[in-house]
C-alpha cells in the first residue's frame, strides 16, 4: 500500500467560485486560516471579558502572553518598537495557531504553503520599508552603508543589499520548509507503520517501533511550531528595529 | 541517462546543503554550552540570540530542501 506524503499539502476548493475568470473558490486553506483566527478571537475575547486584580487561568493565559510579546519587541526594538505591537502580536499568534492547529491530524497545516508565509513576510518587509522611508526619508538608504573604509565599502555595500533583499524569501521559506518538512516527515513514518503492519507475522509486531517514533516526532514538531512563531516575531522586531534605528542602536 | 534520473540525483545532490546547517547548528548550540559552562550567570540573557543564530543557519539548510522541490515538482 503506497501512500503519497505530498498529498496533504493539497490545496481543494470546498466552495468553487470563479469571478470575472479569477478562481476565488473558499479552500479548506481559508477554511483552516478562519478556523486559526476566529480560535485567537475567542481565546483574547473570553480571557478579557471577566477582568479581575487576581487573574485566574484564561486571564493569566492572555496576560502571559501579551508580556511575552511585549517583553521580545521592548528587547530587540527598544520603547519606540512597542508602536508596532498589535502587528508583532497578530503575527507570532497566527503563526504559533496555524502551526498548532496544523499539527492536528487531518487538518490542513496553512503555513506549510508559500503563498501564506510569504504573504506574512511582504508584509514585514513592506512596513520595514514604511517605516524606514517615513522616518528617515532618504536617510534610510544608509542601512546599507556601514561604518567602514571606502574599499571595504564597495564590497560591503552589495552584500548589505543582497542581504536585505532576501530577507522576505529567507523570513517565508524558513516557516514553509520546517512546516513542510515536519508533516512530510510523520507522514513517511506513517507509511512505514501501514507497509509493516500489512507485512503480517513479526513484521506486524514491530510496526510498535515507527509508532513510537511517530509520537516523538510529533512532540518535537510541537517544539518546532513554537520555535518558528517565536523567531518570525524576533525577527519581525529585529527588522522593525533596524528601520527605527539604522544601525545606531545598539 | 534520462530526464526522470538526472532530477532525482539532482535532487539528492541538493540534500548536501543539510552538511552545512547541520555544522552551522551543532557549532550554534556547542558555542552556546561552552559560553553558558564559563558563566553560568550570562546565560539566560543570551537564548534570543541562541535561538536567532540557530534560525538564521537552519536556513540555509532549508534552502537546500527548497532546491530539491523545485527540481522534482516545478521542472
Amino acid at each position: 500500500m503506497q501512500i503519497n506524503p505530498m498529498e496533504q499539502f493539497r490545496v481543494e476548493p470546498i466552495l468553487p467560485l470563479h469571478i470575472a475568470g479569477y478562481d476565488v473558490s473558499f479552500t479548506n486553506q481559508a477554511l483552516v486560516m478562519c478556523v486559526v483566527v476566529a480560535a485567537i478571537s475567542i481565546f483574547m475575547v473570553i480571557a478579557s471579558t471577566s477582568r479581575k486584580l487576581v487573574p485566574g487561568r484564561m486571564q493569566s493565559m492572555a496576560e502571559l502572553s501579551y508580556e511575552f510579546v511585549g517583553n521580545m519587541i521592548h528587547s530587540a526594538a527598544g520603547e519606540e518598537g512597542l508602536k508596532f505591537f498589535p502587528l508583532v502580536f497578530t503575527i507570532f499568534f497566527f503563526v504559533l495557531f496555524a502551526n498548532v492547529v496544523g499539527l492536528i491530524p487531518g487538518v490542513f497545516t496553512v503555513t506549510s504553503q508559500i503563498a501564506v508565509t510569504f504573504a506574512l513576510a511582504m508584509l514585514v518587509i513592506l512596513t520595514v520599508l514604511v517605516t524606514g522611508f517615513a522616518r528617515h526619508g532618504f536617510g534610510f538608504l544608509k542601512l546599507f552603508v556601514p561604518k567602514a573604509p571606502f574599499v571595504l565599502l564597495l564590497l560591503l555595500v552589495p552584500i548589505e543589499v543582497i542581504s536585505f533583499l532576501t530577507r522576505p524569501i529567507s523570513l517565508s521559506v524558513r516557516l514553509f520548509a520546517n512546516m513542510l518538512a515536519g508533516h512530510t516527515m510523520l507522514k513517511v513514518f506513517a507509511g512505514f507503520v501501514i507497509a509493516l503492519g500489512g507485512a503480517g507475522g513479526i513484521l506486524s509486531v514491530l510496526s510498535i517501533a515507527p509508532m513510537l517514533l511517530i509520537i516523538a516526532i510529533t512532540a518535537l514538531e510541537m517544539l518546532v511550531a513554537l520555535l518558528q512563531a517565536y523567531v518570525f516575531a524576533i525577527l519581525t522586531c529585529i527588522y522593525l528595529s533596524e528601520a527605527l534605528h539604522l544601525h545606531d542602536h545598539h | 541517462m534520462s530526464v526522470e534520473a538526472a532530477k532525482m540525483i539532482g535532487a539528492g545532490l541538493a540534500c548536501i546543503a543539510l552538511v552545512g546547517a547541520g555544522a552551522g547548528i551543532g557549532n550554534v548550540f556547542g558555542s552556546y554550552l561552552q559560553g553558558a559552562l564559563r558563566n553560568p550567570g550570562a546565560a539566560a540573557g543570551q537564548t534570543t540570540n541562541l535561538l536567532l543564530g540557530f534560525a538564521l543557519c537552519e536556513a540555509t539548510g532549508l534552502f537546500g530542501l527548497v532546491i530539491a522541490l523545485l527540481i522534482l515538482f516545478a521542472f
